[in-house]
């Protein structure tokens, strides 16, 4: 019964992400429109971009290798299992026991590093330079995130994700100044990761201080349509991890019925559409940064990742 | 079994000895080398065996040092590294036999810097083990000075000489306090008298200079990246795959094992600095290296730093009575130092085979070389990517242990040592982040974009047999990477030799287990391939049901810039990034404030007519600091030295005298106390 329940949780949160997907980026670029005073497009634009994109004959440079082709095939699938490992209405999915905070990043990379090398696969200058961006960003990112992850560590006692979603919606934890700072800590790491403001602009396709575009240069058709899904499937796993690691009320435990599920499901697009809102009135209200300053702003989300993670050990060691 | 041991190390000496009159034929090289591989082969079905079976038993051989017998045994320890150096010879001769060394003075020594390295493993007492490590030493010695006709590689070899000198100045010492203090130099001996006080600080601080410096641990490293590009390339694979590993052995073998278990738990705290201080140097060396071996020299660093690390890590926590999550760390270390072996074995063999098939070590000579050798694209593309720690291969599931070993540095419950743990846990996750960036750079500098030069445009795939040496290393990686935990499970020998018998792999059948209890984290990669392979095969599906049209080449689009004109057949060279380009956002983000980074540009005023110019450096702090100083002091001494020369007969006689008496009166002093 708990395993038929797991599956069935599994699939229907498959099919509820990829659904959502192309929505959580229409729906911020339909806020962000709305907030500079235009129309903009309807948040289902980015279905039909993607349908549009999946009808063209994609071109390829004569002297693009496998890589390009293999990529962007490699950068999704990896996506759409990490993601597949984030809880969203439900706990204890089927894949719940592989949920390892460590494993969603290691896939992360390994489509971070399908889009660098696509991005230096024919050697043109955009992509390149992109490219060893991107590589430099990651050298920050990363141990920020790590040492968030080592307060979910603490508190939690694991670095499974479906146990710390567990333990924080469960456990008596309270407000927490270490949770606070861990969490602006990861949103500074979800912010880069993502290619968003203020590291890189997502609204420009030309533009000598872009990161993430600039690899993409050279993909057409189905392969553009891939990494722009990807790209979508990305920052939905980094606001869904947010929310169930951040806001995991409302979500239906371990072998729950269908009602909780229906309640979760509820509670999770409510938490969605509060970040996707977040992130529009974020990127709005705010300037991109020079990139030599990128390493500061990701510093100072370590710093901030490192002091939660000692005022965890000053208060563990008080206790 | 150690009889079959003794053997094949005999069979090693015996082929360093045939190979002098056989290394000048390519036959004769190529039947030394076979006979390597032959001889790898077996020891690694003795080391499985000896892991299978357990080995207690010592071998007395009928000779040795003047007060006894040298010893030799096969325990789990032993027997893991023995493991490890046997498939990584096994990979390296293969090479070796496929394109034998350009000089045959790089043949007969091979075979005795095999010998060497058995010996050092197997040894079960002091003398023996310190008699390989010396043999090993020189051995690579004179392997890197074979092709001394340049002057470069002369350079190194006198610089390796002299660390290799260094480190056994300082193990000899450490293996003399632990002798003095048990009386006896077999390593049952020394175990049944661990050292305390600043008896055992001195062991370690001793140890952690002479293994670390021959391991190339910050800030000992500056030899390798200068040695590494001297020596044949199977050479290199097998001294960053082996012999860095057989130092890491000789660490363990005296920290954790001969100095006994009740050691405290700052003990972990040495090893941890450097460690960690070593892989991130390591890893941004790697970056901004422009050598192909340069770069992966750096990356041994890196990656010997976080094995270092997870030896600290099990010390600390043995020291603070976690014996689970001491068996942890060690796993960890013990399962990266198989990963690392088999996969920078692979890459220093492809960087081998890049240098003959295109005639460069330079990333800015490369390039393009997916199109003219997509067998070792290949073979490169499974070692970058898992020297980058990328699931599911092998480099990610060590470095998982690893992370997670560090994640529970706050249970020891010492406030300064989980700062250290958090403070560990961020800057190995930064080096694990640039080494990915610096073995991207290298792929797809080297075997992506366009070739830079016409040399590099000439390049061809290389012959059968190489290919296999590239194509077993790989398949190694992959498989290693699906099946850590029955190689933990394998190594469970080595970890109870380390820990004590109560200690157990940190694996599950197929799966990894980080943590304790209900609580653990698990990693289980043969569940995530296969939901990779589902989800791939579906989304492939998906996509092209509703997309059939078939792609279509043409003209690289570049942002709409200018086809290059027809004198430029590469097109124009300045528009593809090139080693320093991609380099450049972290050597200002990082290199300035850590490797002292300096670019200048040189911009010429409105009207001047030269051209403008770009310069960029950088220098490891530790080699301006601790390199350069003491070549200067060793130059000064040299020079004292020299007047001694000039000394006449009397003087010389007096001095003579002088040191008797010296002696004479140092020994009476003894007697008295």
């Amino acid at each position: 019964m708990q395993t038929l329940a797991g599956l069935l949780t599994q699939a229907l949160h498959l099919a509820l992400v990829l659904l959502a997907a192309p929505l959580v980026v229409g729906c911020t670029r339909w806020l962000k429109a709305r907030m500079m005073g235009r129309r903009g497009a309807p948040p289902w634009q980015p279905v039909r971009d993607l349908a549009k994109l999946l009808r063209k004959r994609p071109v390829l440079a004569e002297n693009a290798s496998l890589v390009s082709e293999a990529a962007p095939y490699i950068a999704v699938v990896t996506t759409l299992v990490a993601l597949a490992l984030v809880p969203s209405f439900a706990q204890g999915m089927a894949f719940a026991p592989l949920g390892d905070l460590l494993l969603v990043a290691g896939l992360l990379a390994l489509a971070r590093v399908a889009l660098v090398l696509a991005g230096m696969d024919v050697g043109t200058a955009f992509g390149g330079m992109g490219a060893a961006r991107e590589v430099s960003f990651s050298a920050f990112a990363e141990p920020a995130l790590l040492v968030a992850v080592l307060s979910f560590a603490i508190l939690a006692g694991s670095t499974n994700l479906d146990l710390v979603a567990a333990t924080f919606r469960d456990g008596q934890l309270g407000l927490r100044v270490s949770l606070a700072l861990a969490a602006i800590a990861m949103l500074a790491v979800a912010l880069a990761d993502n290619a968003r403001m203020p590291v890189d602009n997502p609204g420009t396709h030309l533009e000598l201080t872009m990161v993430h575009e600039a690899m993409l240069l050279e993909s057409s058709g189905r392969h553009l349509a891939l990494w722009e899904f990807q790209a979508a499937l990305k920052l939905e796993l980094w606001l869904a991890l947010l929310a169930a690691v951040f806001l995991p009320f409302g979500t239906a435990a371990a072998g729950a019925g269908p009602l909780a599920w229906g309640l979760g499901l509820l509670a999770w697009l409510v938490k969605m559409a509060g970040l996707t809102l977040a992130l529009a009135v974020f990127e709005s209200a705010i300037a991109k940064m020079r990139v030599f300053r990128v390493p500061e702003f990701l510093g100072a989300a370590l710093l901030l990742a490192l002091l939660a993670a000692a005022l965890l050990f000053v208060s563990t060691g008080l206790a | 079994m150690l009889t079959a041991l003794s053997l094949v190390i005999g069979a090693l000496l015996l082929l360093g000895l045939a190979a002098v009159p056989l290394a000048p034929r390519a036959a004769g090289a190529r039947l030394v080398h076979g006979g390597c591989v032959a001889a790898c082969v077996l020891l690694v079905v003795l080391a499985i065996w000896a892991l299978l079976a357990g080995g207690g038993a010592v071998l007395a051989l009928p000779f040795g040092p003047p007060w006894g017998r040298a010893l030799l045994a096969l325990d789990g320890l032993s027997a893991w590294f023995l493991l490890v150096l046997g498939v990584t010879g096994a990979i390296a001769s293969l090479y070796a036999m496929a394109r034998p060394p350009a000089r045959p003075g790089a043949v007969p020594p091979y075979p005795l810097f095999l010998a060497g390295m058995v010996l050092t493993v197997a040894a079960a007492d002091a003398f023996t083990l310190m008699f390989g490590f010396e043999v090993m030493s020189l051995a690579s010695w004179a392997l890197v000075a074979a092709d001394h006709a340049q002057a470069e590689n002369r350079r190194a070899a006198r610089l390796y000489l002299m660390m290799a000198a260094l480190s056994a100045a300082c193990l000899v010492p450490a293996f003399g306090l632990l002798a003095g203090h048990a009386g006896g130099f077999s390593f049952a001996a020394l175990r049944a008298a661990p050292p305390t006080g600043w008896l055992a600080g001195g062991v370690l601080l001793l140890g952690l200079l002479g293994a670390g410096s021959k391991a190339g641990l910050a800030p000992l490293h500056s030899w390798q990246p200068m040695v590494y590009p001297a020596a044949p390339s199977h050479v290199t694979a097998l001294m960053s795959g082996a012999m860095a590993k057989v130092a890491l052995y000789v660490l363990a073998r005296l920290l954790l094992d001969l100095c006994g278990p009740a050691q405290p738990l700052w003990w972990g705290v040495p090893l941890l600095v450097v460690g960690a201080v070593s892989a991130v140097l390591g890893a941004l060396r790697a970056t901004l290296e422009d050598d192909t071996k340069v770069l992966l020299a750096c990356s041994s660093i890196e990656n010997i730093g976080l094995i270092t690390i997870g030896l600290g890590l099990a010390l600390a926590f043995r020291g603070a009575d976690l014996g689970p999550l001491a068996a942890l760390a060690a796993g960890a270390a013990l399962l990266h130092i198989l990963n690392h072996g088999v996969f920078k074995t692979l890459l220093f063999l492809v960087a081998g085979s890049v240098l003959a098939s295109a005639g460069s070590r330079r990333l800015d000579r490369l390039g393009g070389l997916i199109h003219a050798m997509p067998v070792t694209a290949g073979c490169a593309l499974v070692g970058i990517a898992a020297a980058a720690a990328l699931p599911p291969l092998s480099g990610f599931a060590s470095e998982w242990l690893l992370l997670q070993a560090l994640l529970a540095g706050w249970r020891t419950g010492d406030i300064g040592f989980q700062v250290l743990a958090a403070a560990g846990t961020a800057l190995a996750a930064m080096a694990t982040a640039l080494a990915a960036a610096a073995m991207v750079r290298l792929f797809g500098l080297v075997f992506l974009g366009r070739p830079r030069t016409p040399r590099g445009a000439g390049a061809h795939e290389v012959g059968r047999l190489e290919r296999w040496a590239l194509l077993i290393p790989a398949g190694l990686t992959l498989l290693l990477g699906l099946l850590p935990g029955p190689m933990l499970a394998l190594a469970q020998p080595a970890l109870m030799a380390l820990l004590g018998p109560a200690a157990m792999a940190p694996a599950q059948g197929f799966a990894l287990l980080g943590g304790t209890g209900e609580a653990a984290a698990w990693y289980l990669p043969l569940a995530l391939l296969a939901a990779l392979a589902v989800a791939g095969l579906l989304v492939l599906l998906a996509v092209r049901a509703r997309s059939p049209l078939e792609t279509r080449r043409g003209p690289v689009w570049n942002g709409g810039f200018i086809n290059a004109p027809d004198y430029l057949p590469f097109g124009d060279p300045l528009s593809q990034p090139s080693a320093g380009g991609f380099a450049q956002p972290l050597r200002s983000m990082l290199g300035t404030s850590l490797l002292a980074a300096r670019q200048r540009v040189d911009m010429p005023r409105p009207g001047e007519t030269r051209a403008a110019g770009y310069t960029a450096s950088f220098a490891d702090p530790a080699f301006g600091w601790l390199v350069v100083p003491a070549a200067r002091l060793r130059d000064a001494v040299a020079k004292r030295c020299e007047t001694l020369r000039d000394f006449s007969v009397r003087r010389c006689l007096s001095l003579g005298f002088g040191t008797l008496l010296a002696l004479l009166a140092l020994l009476a002093w003894l007697e008295a106390h």
